[in-house]
């Protein structure tokens, strides 16, 4: 059981609240119709599966309701920082 | 194009929400999500003393604002109304007469207040507040318990993972967490009293839960 501090309610909890949004930090194609198919699909569908460091998008389901971002070792489960939408992490892979 | 950001509280009402009286009057009988348990009947013949005491809240105003923090005029227009600031610290609530607020999220609250006073408040929101909000009547779809007694703790500690401890949920502390494997909105008004804003939907359910998990207590129901 991963314990989680959300950002919001400045406050750990139980990750029985939260669920996991996936990949962080992906931006929308500012204009979808210039793009080409591999563009496209790149960006709808192609996900990193890092092992080690990863930024996920995190929400907080059953408190406040509001997402944020979290740095994650994928092989220890060792949470290295939260951080709110908009924030870039400070700690990133080498 | 108009920037909702920046319509004054006249531009703003006078876009006309569309906003109706949800309740009838007081002379029409209204009936909690919990009618069905009859509390009334419960209080007069059940047990006396036990360690836990619950009694339901029914027929309050839910009100969720949604507002934006940082806009001075939106808070000072919601203090002229309520007569109490917005809580801005997360997780925590404000008391003033029969209105209560609670912090739901950064730019969310909770606000109960009398039912047939309902109506009224958010009339007065429209008229007085500037700005981007919304203030949504949601009064149908919650209803408010009270848990107290020697034994209220121990009964909570069952149903979310939340830290009950004084020193880490003291007197006025609010969360919205899981409760039982349904919702709750949890809120301390004393060492042993805690109010709780569950769905109506699932009031039956939180019902029965709580009987169940107060049997060895001994539940007193109040009315
Ligand atoms: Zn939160």
């Amino acid at each position: 059981m991963l314990h989680i501090y959300c950002p919001h309610c400045a406050e750990y909890r139980e990750e029985d609240e939260f669920h996991c949004a996936g990949q962080a930090h992906i931006s929308r194609p500012l204009d979808p119709e210039a793009c080409s198919d591999e563009e496209w699909g790149e960006y709808l569908f192609f996900r990193k599966n890092p092992r080690g460091l990863h930024h996920e998008l995190w929400v907080h389901a059953a408190g406040c309701r509001k997402f944020f971002n979290m740095t994650r070792d994928t092989q220890s489960y060792e949470i290295k920082e939260v951080y709110k939408i908009g924030e870039q992490p400070s700690v990133v892979a080498e | 194009m108009s920037d909702l950001n920046n319509m004054t509280a006249a531009e703003s009402a006078a876009t006309k929400a569309a906003i109706m009286n949800q309740v009838p009057g007081s002379e029409i009988e209204g009936q909690s999500p919990l009618h069905h348990a009859d509390f009334a009947s419960l209080a007069q013949q059940g047990p006396k003393t036990g360690g836990i005491h619950l009694r339901e809240h029914k027929l309050l105003g839910h009100l969720t604002l949604r507002c934006n923090a940082e806009n001075a005029e939106q808070l000072a227009a919601v203090e002229r109304v309520l007569g109490v600031a917005l809580p801005l610290q997360p997780l925590s609530s404000v008391e003033s007469g029969n209105y209560s607020i609670r912090w739901m999220s950064p730019d969310e609250w909770l606000i109960l207040v009398p039912g047939l006073e309902t109506f009224e408040i958010e009339t007065k929101f429209r008229d007085a507040m500037p700005g981007h909000y919304s203030l949504v009547n949601s009064s149908g779809g919650s209803t408010v318990l009270e848990l107290s007694g020697d034994n209220a703790v121990t009964l909570l500690q069952k149903a979310t993972s939340v830290d009950l401890h004084l020193n880490s949920f003291p007197v006025g502390k609010v969360v919205s967490t899981l409760f039982a494997k349904s919702t709750a909105t949890i809120r301390r008004i004393d060492e042993q009293r805690f109010e709780l804003v569950i769905r109506r939907s699932f009031s039956d359910y939180i019902w029965l839960w709580i009987q169940d998990a107060s049997l060895e207590y001994g539940l007193v129901i109040e009315a």
